[in-house]
Protein backbone atom coordinates (compact mmCIF):
# COMPACT_ATOMS: atom_id res chain seq x y z
CA UNK A 1 0.00 0.00 0.00
CA UNK A 2 1.20 3.43 -0.87
CA UNK A 3 1.30 5.10 2.50
CA UNK A 4 1.90 8.79 2.94
CA UNK A 5 2.69 10.66 6.10
CA UNK A 6 -0.71 12.36 5.78
CA UNK A 7 -2.77 9.15 5.62
CA UNK A 8 -0.74 7.64 8.47
CA UNK A 9 -1.55 10.64 10.69
CA UNK A 10 -5.25 10.37 9.76
CA UNK A 11 -5.38 6.71 10.82
CA UNK A 12 -3.50 7.56 14.00
CA UNK A 13 -5.99 10.31 14.81
CA UNK A 14 -9.05 8.15 14.22
CA UNK A 15 -7.55 5.35 16.33
CA UNK A 16 -6.80 7.71 19.21
CA UNK A 17 -10.33 9.12 19.05
CA UNK A 18 -11.75 5.58 19.02
CA UNK A 19 -9.81 4.67 22.14
CA UNK A 20 -11.56 7.44 24.07
CA UNK A 21 -15.04 6.12 23.27
CA UNK A 22 -15.20 3.33 25.81
CA UNK A 23 -13.94 5.25 28.85
CA UNK A 24 -16.29 8.14 28.13
CA UNK A 25 -19.29 5.84 27.67
CA UNK A 26 -18.40 4.16 30.96
CA UNK A 27 -18.03 7.51 32.71
CA UNK A 28 -21.44 8.62 31.43
CA UNK A 29 -23.02 5.29 32.34
CA UNK A 30 -21.95 5.84 35.95
CA UNK A 31 -24.52 8.60 36.09
CA UNK A 32 -27.38 6.25 35.22
CA UNK A 33 -27.76 5.01 38.79
CA UNK A 34 -29.89 5.18 40.82
CA UNK A 35 -31.84 3.23 38.25
CA UNK A 36 -35.43 2.53 39.16
CA UNK A 37 -35.59 5.00 42.04
CA UNK A 38 -39.24 5.79 42.68
CA UNK A 39 -41.54 7.19 45.34
CA UNK A 40 -42.77 4.80 48.02
CA UNK A 41 -46.12 3.19 47.26
CA UNK A 42 -47.85 4.84 50.21
CA UNK A 43 -46.53 8.35 49.39
CA UNK A 44 -49.17 11.08 49.35
CA UNK A 45 -49.13 12.81 45.97
CA UNK A 46 -51.02 15.72 44.48
CA UNK A 47 -50.98 18.13 41.59
CA UNK A 48 -51.34 21.20 43.80
CA UNK A 49 -50.89 20.95 47.56
CA UNK A 50 -52.73 23.62 49.50
CA UNK A 51 -53.90 24.32 53.03
CA UNK A 52 -56.94 26.02 54.51
CA UNK A 53 -56.64 27.55 57.98
CA UNK A 54 -59.98 27.51 59.79
CA UNK A 55 -59.25 30.58 61.89
CA UNK A 56 -62.43 30.40 64.01
CA UNK A 57 -61.63 26.91 65.31
CA UNK A 58 -58.23 27.82 66.67
CA UNK A 59 -57.44 28.43 70.29
CA UNK A 60 -54.17 29.54 71.82
CA UNK A 61 -53.40 25.93 72.76
CA UNK A 62 -54.00 24.45 69.32
CA UNK A 63 -51.84 27.11 67.71
CA UNK A 64 -49.07 26.31 70.18
CA UNK A 65 -49.52 22.59 69.56
CA UNK A 66 -49.17 23.03 65.80
CA UNK A 67 -46.04 25.16 66.15
CA UNK A 68 -44.55 22.78 68.70
CA UNK A 69 -45.22 19.76 66.46
CA UNK A 70 -43.42 21.45 63.56
CA UNK A 71 -40.46 22.54 65.70
CA UNK A 72 -40.05 18.98 66.99
CA UNK A 73 -40.46 17.33 63.58
CA UNK A 74 -37.80 19.53 62.00
CA UNK A 75 -35.35 20.05 64.87
CA UNK A 76 -35.90 23.79 64.89
CA UNK A 77 -33.90 25.56 67.60
CA UNK A 78 -35.36 28.24 69.84
CA UNK A 79 -33.69 31.65 70.03
CA UNK A 80 -34.56 34.25 72.64
CA UNK A 81 -33.46 37.07 70.33
CA UNK A 82 -36.18 37.50 67.72
CA UNK A 83 -33.57 38.71 65.20
CA UNK A 84 -32.07 35.21 65.25
CA UNK A 85 -35.22 33.13 65.40
CA UNK A 86 -36.01 30.30 62.97
CA UNK A 87 -39.65 30.24 61.90
CA UNK A 88 -41.42 27.61 59.85
CA UNK A 89 -44.90 28.15 61.27
CA UNK A 90 -45.61 30.91 63.76
CA UNK A 91 -48.18 33.35 65.15
CA UNK A 92 -48.71 36.77 63.63
CA UNK A 93 -51.19 39.53 64.47
CA UNK A 94 -53.95 40.59 62.07
CA UNK A 95 -52.27 43.75 60.82
CA UNK A 96 -49.10 41.89 59.84
CA UNK A 97 -50.95 38.91 58.43
CA UNK A 98 -53.31 40.94 56.25
CA UNK A 99 -51.72 44.37 55.89
CA UNK A 100 -53.84 46.97 54.14
CA UNK A 101 -57.05 45.42 55.43
CA UNK A 102 -57.05 46.88 58.92
CA UNK A 103 -60.59 48.20 58.89
CA UNK A 104 -61.33 50.40 61.83
CA UNK A 105 -64.21 48.29 63.11
CA UNK A 106 -63.14 44.67 63.23
CA UNK A 107 -64.66 41.87 65.28
CA UNK A 108 -62.80 41.72 68.57
CA UNK A 109 -61.51 38.15 68.09
CA UNK A 110 -60.08 39.01 64.66
CA UNK A 111 -58.30 42.10 65.92
CA UNK A 112 -57.03 40.38 69.07
CA UNK A 113 -56.25 36.76 68.22
CA UNK A 114 -53.07 35.95 66.30
CA UNK A 115 -53.13 33.94 63.08
CA UNK A 116 -51.03 30.92 62.20
CA UNK A 117 -48.77 31.81 59.30
CA UNK A 118 -46.30 29.69 57.36
CA UNK A 119 -44.70 29.52 53.93
CA UNK A 120 -47.47 30.15 51.41
CA UNK A 121 -46.05 27.68 48.86
CA UNK A 122 -46.82 30.27 46.18
CA UNK A 123 -47.72 29.33 42.64
CA UNK A 124 -45.40 32.18 41.51
CA UNK A 125 -42.74 32.06 44.22
CA UNK A 126 -40.48 35.15 44.19
CA UNK A 127 -37.89 33.28 46.29
CA UNK A 128 -37.40 30.76 43.47
CA UNK A 129 -36.94 33.53 40.91
CA UNK A 130 -34.22 35.28 42.87
CA UNK A 131 -32.24 32.26 44.08
CA UNK A 132 -28.92 32.38 42.22
CA UNK A 133 -28.04 28.71 42.83
CA UNK A 134 -31.45 27.09 42.36
CA UNK A 135 -31.23 25.92 45.96
CA UNK A 136 -34.88 26.91 46.19
CA UNK A 137 -37.09 25.40 43.55
CA UNK A 138 -40.69 24.50 42.93
CA UNK A 139 -41.78 20.89 42.69
CA UNK A 140 -44.42 19.88 40.15
CA UNK A 141 -46.88 19.39 43.02
CA UNK A 142 -46.45 23.03 44.04
CA UNK A 143 -44.21 22.60 47.08
CA UNK A 144 -41.48 25.22 47.18
CA UNK A 145 -38.52 23.14 48.35
CA UNK A 146 -35.05 23.94 49.56
CA UNK A 147 -31.92 22.00 48.76
CA UNK A 148 -29.74 22.98 51.70
CA UNK A 149 -26.74 21.42 49.96
CA UNK A 150 -26.84 24.19 47.39
CA UNK A 151 -27.74 27.15 49.59
CA UNK A 152 -24.92 29.69 49.78
CA UNK A 153 -26.68 31.87 52.34
CA UNK A 154 -26.97 34.96 50.12
CA UNK A 155 -30.47 35.67 51.55
CA UNK A 156 -31.87 36.99 48.26
CA UNK A 157 -34.85 34.71 48.91
CA UNK A 158 -35.46 36.37 52.27
CA UNK A 159 -35.55 39.75 50.54
CA UNK A 160 -37.79 38.29 47.84
CA UNK A 161 -40.35 36.64 50.11
CA UNK A 162 -43.17 39.09 50.90
CA UNK A 163 -44.36 36.99 53.85
CA UNK A 164 -41.21 36.73 55.99
CA UNK A 165 -41.43 32.96 55.71
CA UNK A 166 -37.69 32.42 55.52
CA UNK A 167 -35.14 32.35 58.30
CA UNK A 168 -31.37 32.54 58.20
CA UNK A 169 -29.14 30.45 60.43
CA UNK A 170 -26.90 33.05 62.01
CA UNK A 171 -25.58 30.38 64.37
CA UNK A 172 -24.97 26.66 64.34
CA UNK A 173 -28.36 25.23 65.37
CA UNK A 174 -26.60 22.31 67.07
CA UNK A 175 -25.01 24.67 69.56
CA UNK A 176 -28.36 25.99 70.77
CA UNK A 177 -29.49 25.03 74.26
CA UNK A 178 -32.97 24.06 73.02
CA UNK A 179 -31.50 21.20 70.95
CA UNK A 180 -29.16 19.94 73.67
CA UNK A 181 -29.73 17.36 76.37
CA UNK A 182 -28.93 17.77 80.06
CA UNK A 183 -25.29 16.84 79.46
CA UNK A 184 -24.89 19.49 76.78
CA UNK A 185 -24.76 17.08 73.83
CA UNK A 186 -26.71 17.75 70.65
CA UNK A 187 -29.88 15.74 70.97
CA UNK A 188 -32.47 16.49 68.28
CA UNK A 189 -36.13 15.80 69.03
CA UNK A 190 -36.53 14.04 65.66
CA UNK A 191 -33.47 11.88 64.93
CA UNK A 192 -34.79 11.02 61.47
CA UNK A 193 -34.60 14.61 60.19
CA UNK A 194 -31.31 16.44 59.66
CA UNK A 195 -30.41 19.68 61.35
CA UNK A 196 -29.30 22.63 59.28
CA UNK A 197 -25.92 24.25 59.34
CA UNK A 198 -24.81 27.79 60.04
CA UNK A 199 -25.18 30.05 56.99
CA UNK A 200 -28.16 28.50 55.20
CA UNK A 201 -31.71 29.78 54.87
CA UNK A 202 -34.58 27.50 55.84
CA UNK A 203 -38.36 27.47 55.69
CA UNK A 204 -41.47 25.31 55.80
CA UNK A 205 -41.39 22.47 53.27
CA UNK A 206 -45.04 21.39 53.68
CA UNK A 207 -43.52 18.31 55.36
CA UNK A 208 -42.35 16.85 52.05
CA UNK A 209 -40.44 14.17 54.01
CA UNK A 210 -43.65 13.10 55.79
CA UNK A 211 -45.82 13.16 52.64
CA UNK A 212 -43.28 10.82 51.05
CA UNK A 213 -44.03 8.28 53.80
CA UNK A 214 -47.80 8.70 53.61
CA UNK A 215 -48.10 10.97 56.63
CA UNK A 216 -49.89 14.33 56.83
CA UNK A 217 -47.84 17.41 57.72
CA UNK A 218 -46.90 17.62 61.40
CA UNK A 219 -48.94 20.78 62.06
CA UNK A 220 -52.03 19.28 60.42
CA UNK A 221 -51.65 16.12 62.47
CA UNK A 222 -51.30 18.15 65.67
CA UNK A 223 -54.63 19.92 65.06
CA UNK A 224 -57.15 17.26 66.08
CA UNK A 225 -60.25 19.29 65.21
CA UNK A 226 -59.59 19.89 61.49
CA UNK A 227 -58.34 23.40 62.18
CA UNK A 228 -55.88 22.92 59.33
CA UNK A 229 -57.25 21.33 56.17
CA UNK A 230 -54.56 20.01 53.88
CA UNK A 231 -54.98 18.44 50.47
CA UNK A 232 -54.91 18.59 46.70
CA UNK A 233 -56.62 21.60 45.14
CA UNK A 234 -56.57 19.85 41.79
CA UNK A 235 -58.80 17.13 43.23
CA UNK A 236 -62.39 18.40 43.27
CA UNK A 237 -63.34 16.00 46.05
CA UNK A 238 -60.45 16.69 48.42
CA UNK A 239 -61.24 18.14 51.85
CA UNK A 240 -59.45 21.38 51.07
CA UNK A 241 -61.34 21.85 47.77
CA UNK A 242 -64.63 21.26 49.55
CA UNK A 243 -63.69 23.71 52.30
CA UNK A 244 -62.82 26.40 49.76
CA UNK A 245 -66.14 25.89 47.97
CA UNK A 246 -68.08 26.04 51.20
CA UNK A 247 -66.39 28.98 52.96
CA UNK A 248 -65.26 32.42 51.93
CA UNK A 249 -61.48 32.58 52.29
CA UNK A 250 -58.84 35.27 52.11
CA UNK A 251 -55.14 35.01 51.36
CA UNK A 252 -52.11 37.01 52.42
CA UNK A 253 -51.20 39.89 50.08
CA UNK A 254 -52.99 38.46 47.01
CA UNK A 255 -52.42 41.74 45.17
CA UNK A 256 -48.76 40.81 44.71
CA UNK A 257 -49.68 38.04 42.30
CA UNK A 258 -47.70 35.32 44.05
CA UNK A 259 -50.85 33.15 44.31
CA UNK A 260 -50.35 31.95 47.89
CA UNK A 261 -51.70 28.48 48.59
CA UNK A 262 -52.60 29.02 52.25
CA UNK A 263 -56.26 30.03 52.50
CA UNK A 264 -57.74 31.60 55.64
CA UNK A 265 -61.37 30.77 56.46
CA UNK A 266 -62.50 33.86 58.37
CA UNK B 1 35.80 21.81 32.25
CA UNK B 2 36.81 23.15 35.59
CA UNK B 3 34.39 23.30 38.49
CA UNK B 4 35.18 25.99 41.03
CA UNK B 5 34.99 25.03 44.74
CA UNK B 6 34.35 21.37 43.90
CA UNK B 7 34.69 20.38 47.55
CA UNK B 8 32.10 22.86 48.80
CA UNK B 9 29.72 22.03 45.97
CA UNK B 10 30.00 18.30 46.71
CA UNK B 11 29.34 18.85 50.42
CA UNK B 12 26.38 21.05 49.54
CA UNK B 13 24.96 18.46 47.17
CA UNK B 14 25.32 15.70 49.73
CA UNK B 15 23.56 17.80 52.40
CA UNK B 16 20.79 18.70 49.93
CA UNK B 17 20.33 15.05 48.98
CA UNK B 18 20.14 13.97 52.62
CA UNK B 19 17.58 16.66 53.52
CA UNK B 20 15.56 16.09 50.34
CA UNK B 21 15.20 12.36 50.95
CA UNK B 22 14.67 12.74 54.70
CA UNK B 23 10.95 11.79 54.60
CA UNK B 24 11.81 8.57 52.77
CA UNK B 25 14.26 7.08 55.27
CA UNK B 26 12.58 8.69 58.28
CA UNK B 27 9.32 6.89 57.51
CA UNK B 28 10.94 3.69 56.31
CA UNK B 29 9.14 0.66 57.68
CA UNK B 30 6.55 2.80 59.38
CA UNK B 31 3.91 2.79 56.62
CA UNK B 32 0.38 3.26 57.92
CA UNK B 33 -1.48 0.01 57.37
CA UNK B 34 -4.37 0.30 54.91
CA UNK B 35 -7.68 0.83 56.69
CA UNK B 36 -10.03 -2.04 57.38
CA UNK B 37 -13.55 -0.68 57.61
CA UNK B 38 -15.26 -2.47 60.44
CA UNK B 39 -18.67 -3.97 59.74
CA UNK B 40 -19.16 -5.55 63.16
CA UNK B 41 -22.42 -3.96 64.22
CA UNK B 42 -25.54 -5.45 65.77
CA UNK B 43 -27.69 -4.71 62.73
CA UNK B 44 -25.26 -6.40 60.36
CA UNK B 45 -24.69 -9.34 62.69
CA UNK B 46 -28.45 -9.91 62.76
CA UNK B 47 -28.50 -10.44 58.98
CA UNK B 48 -28.23 -14.02 57.79
CA UNK B 49 -26.07 -12.78 54.93
CA UNK B 50 -24.70 -9.24 55.14
CA UNK B 51 -25.84 -7.26 52.10
CA UNK B 52 -25.75 -3.59 51.27
CA UNK B 53 -27.79 -1.75 48.64
CA UNK B 54 -25.14 -2.62 46.05
CA UNK B 55 -22.32 -5.14 46.11
CA UNK B 56 -19.20 -4.44 48.14
CA UNK B 57 -16.95 -3.60 45.18
CA UNK B 58 -19.43 -1.08 43.84
CA UNK B 59 -19.99 0.51 47.23
CA UNK B 60 -16.27 0.71 47.96
CA UNK B 61 -15.56 2.54 44.72
CA UNK B 62 -18.74 4.54 44.21
CA UNK B 63 -20.52 5.17 47.52
CA UNK B 64 -19.86 8.90 47.22
CA UNK B 65 -21.40 9.02 43.74
CA UNK B 66 -24.32 6.92 44.93
CA UNK B 67 -24.95 9.29 47.84
CA UNK B 68 -24.79 12.30 45.51
CA UNK B 69 -27.33 10.71 43.22
CA UNK B 70 -29.52 9.71 46.14
CA UNK B 71 -29.55 13.32 47.25
CA UNK B 72 -30.60 14.57 43.83
CA UNK B 73 -33.21 11.87 43.54
CA UNK B 74 -34.72 12.56 46.97
CA UNK B 75 -34.55 16.34 47.11
CA UNK B 76 -35.15 17.21 43.47
CA UNK B 77 -37.22 14.37 42.08
CA UNK B 78 -39.06 13.11 45.18
CA UNK B 79 -37.97 9.55 44.39
CA UNK B 80 -37.09 8.18 47.80
CA UNK B 81 -37.18 4.39 47.37
CA UNK B 82 -34.08 2.66 45.99
CA UNK B 83 -34.35 -0.81 44.52
CA UNK B 84 -31.24 -2.62 45.73
CA UNK B 85 -29.57 -5.31 43.64
CA UNK B 86 -31.30 -7.85 45.87
CA UNK B 87 -34.69 -6.46 44.86
CA UNK B 88 -35.43 -5.02 48.32
CA UNK B 89 -36.48 -1.35 48.30
CA UNK B 90 -34.67 0.91 50.72
CA UNK B 91 -35.32 4.46 51.83
CA UNK B 92 -32.64 6.61 50.21
CA UNK B 93 -31.32 8.19 53.38
CA UNK B 94 -27.80 8.47 54.75
CA UNK B 95 -28.86 8.87 58.39
CA UNK B 96 -31.85 6.54 58.34
CA UNK B 97 -30.67 3.75 56.04
CA UNK B 98 -26.86 3.67 55.73
CA UNK B 99 -26.18 4.47 59.36
CA UNK B 100 -28.88 2.10 60.53
CA UNK B 101 -26.54 -0.78 59.69
CA UNK B 102 -23.23 1.07 59.78
CA UNK B 103 -23.86 2.51 63.21
CA UNK B 104 -20.12 2.51 63.93
CA UNK B 105 -19.15 5.70 62.10
CA UNK B 106 -15.70 5.95 63.71
CA UNK B 107 -14.69 2.43 62.75
CA UNK B 108 -16.43 2.38 59.38
CA UNK B 109 -16.65 5.77 57.64
CA UNK B 110 -13.85 7.52 59.46
CA UNK B 111 -11.31 4.70 59.14
CA UNK B 112 -10.99 5.20 55.38
CA UNK B 113 -11.77 8.90 55.29
CA UNK B 114 -9.00 9.66 57.77
CA UNK B 115 -6.56 7.42 55.89
CA UNK B 116 -7.36 9.13 52.59
CA UNK B 117 -7.37 12.56 54.18
CA UNK B 118 -10.88 13.44 53.09
CA UNK B 119 -13.34 15.14 55.41
CA UNK B 120 -16.84 15.05 53.92
CA UNK B 121 -19.13 17.61 55.56
CA UNK B 122 -22.20 15.37 55.59
CA UNK B 123 -22.29 15.44 59.37
CA UNK B 124 -22.70 19.16 59.78
CA UNK B 125 -26.39 18.58 59.04
CA UNK B 126 -27.02 14.84 58.84
CA UNK B 127 -27.16 13.10 62.17
CA UNK B 128 -24.53 10.55 63.00
CA UNK B 129 -25.41 7.49 65.04
CA UNK B 130 -23.66 8.67 68.20
CA UNK B 131 -26.05 11.60 68.32
CA UNK B 132 -29.04 9.42 67.62
CA UNK B 133 -28.85 7.25 70.74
Amino acid sequence: MDSTRRSFLKILGVTAAGLTVRPSVEALAMGVKPKGAAPFDNALTAKRWAMAVDVGKFTGETRKAAIEACNKAHNIPHYENHLHEIKWIWEEGYKHTFPGQENEHLPAEIAREPFLVLCNQCVNPPCVRVCPTQATFQRPDGIVMMDYHRCIGCRFCMAGCPYGSRSFNWFDPRQQASLKDAEGNFSPPNPEFPSRTKGVVEKCNFCAERLAKGQMPACVEACKNNELIFGDLDDHESEVSKALRKHFTIRRKPELGTQPQIYYII
Amino acid sequence: MKIYDLGKVTVGLVIFFLVFTFPLYYNMGKATPPPEPNIQTEAIAAMSEPVCVENTEYMRANHMKLLNEWRTSVVRNSNRAYPAFTGVRYEMSLSNTCMECHSNKEKFCDSCHNYAGVSPYCWECHLQPKEMK
